[in-house]
């Protein structure tokens, strides 16, 4: 683990009798890419305005680079932020915003200027620093607020949903535009967002917040893979759910029988969460192949019918039904040259392996 | 062409002028007609009990070599800057209040109460700030009654001081208003920006709030400012002879001297002097905003 640079404990926060954050307990590396990422009001907002100084804890402890929090007002935070509405200052140039939280630095104004025209060259606004700030767009929006946030080198940048505003295009493209920008200032970013592909795609760890508290924290791919709720399942991704009896358990494993699968046997890593008592398990589509006239599977397979196909080009979607189970599972086929795209109502066969269940219990 | 005069005629912009032009006719007649015949009769000659139509610039002249005409230009000018600066002052702290301090369901219901004054007449409010400034007034008895002075204030009634209070207290709400919406369109994630980048309260107040606010300033100013040096009732009620402004002396050349070129002359000097220093200070103001970025 990096140098940790913010610490939290048991971070509460109320709004009058409402728990907005109930025991908030984690502690974010130096450099990290951290993400935020929860559904429209668990609290994503709250907890970095709490980093950031703009709210206090109702209790608990924040340390910023080992330095307690309590009572340091935002304007003196080694954070930065970039807002959700980007907050733009409209009477001021690109220039003047980037350079706003320059003036108490002790460089020359040639330096402060030279460093202005470095960051904003830096977020690809090379040549419009001489523009109105209002007239620009809202990606030229989200770059300037970039570029006025790291000019003043924060240890940790704050973005509040920087991408929510763009169009999908644009949000891919300033997806990959953070990661690299992160990497080449090695800050420590914090971002907030509801969407998971965004978290998946940009993270070194996302934390998984419902309802005030962080339900999951992991990397992108154990938190898709082995996700240690039904909950937080449904929330990344896609995932099918089967219900199922635990047969025996033992401390290496366990002995399941999965409705429209069978028996199959997990190990004690495929089920990472704590037991809740309703018993299912679950597999993202990806995991489930359907098998066409005399292909074998490599590891188990379970017969089924077409009921519903979702032509996407470059993938299908196949609603089947599994023998025995009322609930269609969803999986996902690669259109590959010369596989043919299934019909509704065919009878067919699915492979799959136990390796790739995760077991709620 | 003509396809385009039918298109014109059917198109949304000519309804639109049909269905203003009646106001539009009326605001014409109203404002614009009496203004020209203002204008008009500033340079025509007067006959005593007639007027000549004789085109003079002696007007104008007699109007700027008066010594009365000019001192009592330059107090009414003086009394409504005055005003400005002291109703532009005190409304901001309140405006700010309003929009920043009071929870927002609360804030029409403040805006409502500082409306309140405004609901009786403005004659009735100078001769109440009249009762209260008098010689035998409310401030002074109550001052007398506790003490504090031993004989009645007489610089607080019939002169300019009375007149500044009195209309710095007319114009507030029209103060507090502009300033009160310009904060309220205020983004207050601006502020929390300007925290954020390493400001204090204070400073992110003199390099945003302050700034983006300054509309709201300008407007107050134009809307105290050009009303006030004009303003009639005041001075003529409270503001005692040396309280006089150039309205009075209008009013005195129209209806009482009967010679309206000479009235219209002053009339329409006070318009070109208002005009000049609201455009004047329209433009300090941008180069003050550019200057300050
Ligand atoms: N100033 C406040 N006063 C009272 N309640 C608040 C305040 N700010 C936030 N809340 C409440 O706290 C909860 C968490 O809010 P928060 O803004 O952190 O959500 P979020 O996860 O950022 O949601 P979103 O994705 O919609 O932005 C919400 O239920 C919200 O109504
Ligand atoms: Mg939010």
């Amino acid at each position: 683990m990096k140098r940790p640079i913010i610490e939290l404990e048991n971070v509460q926060k109320y709004y009058g009798d409402y728990h907005a954050l109930r025991g908030i307990t984690t502690t974010i590396g130096e450099g990290e890419f951290f993400s935020l990422l929860g559904p429209s009001g668990c609290g994503k907002t709250t907890l970095l305005r709490t980093i950031a100084g703009f709210e206090d804890p109702s209790s608990g402890v924040l340390k910023i680079d080992g330095k307690d929090m309590d009572g340091v007002p935002a304007n003196v935070r080694p954070t930065n932020m970039v807002f959700q509405s980007y907050a733009i200052f409209p009477h001021l140039t690109v220039e003047e915003n980037v350079g706003f939280g320059l003036r108490r630095d002790p460089r020359s104004a040639a330096d402060k200027a030279r460093a202005v025209q470095e960051h904003l060259e830096m977020v690809g606004l090379k040549g419009y620093g001489k523009r109105a700030a209002h007239a620009l767009s809202g990606g030229q929006r989200q770059r300037v607020a970039l570029a006025r946030a790291l000019i003043l080198k924060p240890k940790v940048l704050l973005l509040d949903e920087p991408l929510s505003a763009l169009d999908k295009k644009m949000r891919e493209q300033m997806q990959v535009e953070l990661i690299r920008l992160q990497r080449q200032v090695g800050i420590t970013f914090i971002l907030v967002t509801h969407d998971q592909e965004e978290a998946l795609v940009m993270s070194d760890r996302i934390a998984v917040m419902f309802e005030g508290q962080i339900a999951q924290l992991d990397d992108p791919e154990t938190l898709y893979r082995l996700p240690k709720s039904r909950q937080v399942a449904d929330f990344i991704g896609t995932m099918n759910f089967l219900p199922a009896q635990v047969l025996s358990e033992t401390p290496d494993g366990f002995e399941v029988e999965v409705a429209g699968l069978g028996r199959a046997a997990l190990t004690a890593r495929q089920a990472p969460g704590r037991p809740t008592g309703d018993v299912a398990v679950g597999f993202r589509p990806e995991t489930l192949t359907i098998l066409y006239e005399g292909q074998q599977a490599a590891d188990r397979e379970s017969p089924g019918i077409v009921e519903e196909v979702v032509y996407y080009g470059d993938m299908t979607y196949y609603d089947v039904k599994l023998d025995g189970v009322a609930a269609p599972v969803r999986l996902s086929m690669r259109n590959v040259f010369g596989r043919p795209v299934l019909d509704r109502g065919t009878r067919t066969r699915v492979a799959w392996a136990p390796g790739a269940l995760v077991l709620f219990r | 062409m003509a396809n385009r005069l039918h298109r014109l005629g059917r198109s949304e912009a000519a309804n639109g002028l049909v269905l203003v032009s009646p106001p539009a006719i009326f605001a014409v007649l109203l404002l614009a007609a009496p203004l020209g015949l203002l204008f008009l009769y500033s340079f025509l000659t007067d006959g005593y009990l007639t007027i000549l139509w004789e085109f003079t610039f002696q007007n104008y002249r007699d109007a700027w070599s008066d010594p009365l005409v000019r001192t009592v230009m330059l107090r009414s000018l003086g009394v409504s800057m005055m005003v400005t600066a002291i109703t532009v002052l005190l409304a901001f702290p309140v405006a700010y209040f309003v929009s920043f301090h009071v929870r927002p369901d609360r804030k029409s219901l403040w805006l409502f109460l500082i409306t309140i004054p405004f609901w009786t007449s403005y004659l009735i409010r100078v001769f109440l700030w009249k009762v209260i400034l008098g010689y035998n007034g409310v401030l002074n008895s109550g001052l007398l009654g506790l003490g504090l002075i031993d004989e009645p204030l007489t610089f607080i009634l019939y002169n300019v001081n009375a007149v500044v209070i009195t209309l710095a207290h007319a114009y507030a709400p029209f103060a507090i208003l502009p300033i009160f919406v310009a904060l309220e369109k205020i983004d207050r994630s601006l502020l929390e920006a300007g925290r954020d980048l390493g400001e204090s309260d204070l400073m992110t107040f003199w390099r945003v709030t302050l700034p983006l606010s300054m509309s709201g300033v300008v407007a107050a100013v134009l809307i105290v400012f050009i009303p006030t040096i004009g303003d009639y009732v005041t001075p003529q009620l409270v503001g005692g002879p040396e309280g006089r402004m150039v309205a009075n002396i209008i009013h005195l050349q129209y209806l009482r001297l009967d010679n309206y070129p000479a009235g219209s002359a002053i009339a329409v000097s006070a318009m070109v002097m208002v005009t000049a220093i609201s455009l004047l200070f329209l433009f300090l103001n941008r180069r003050f905003l550019r200057g300050r970025k």
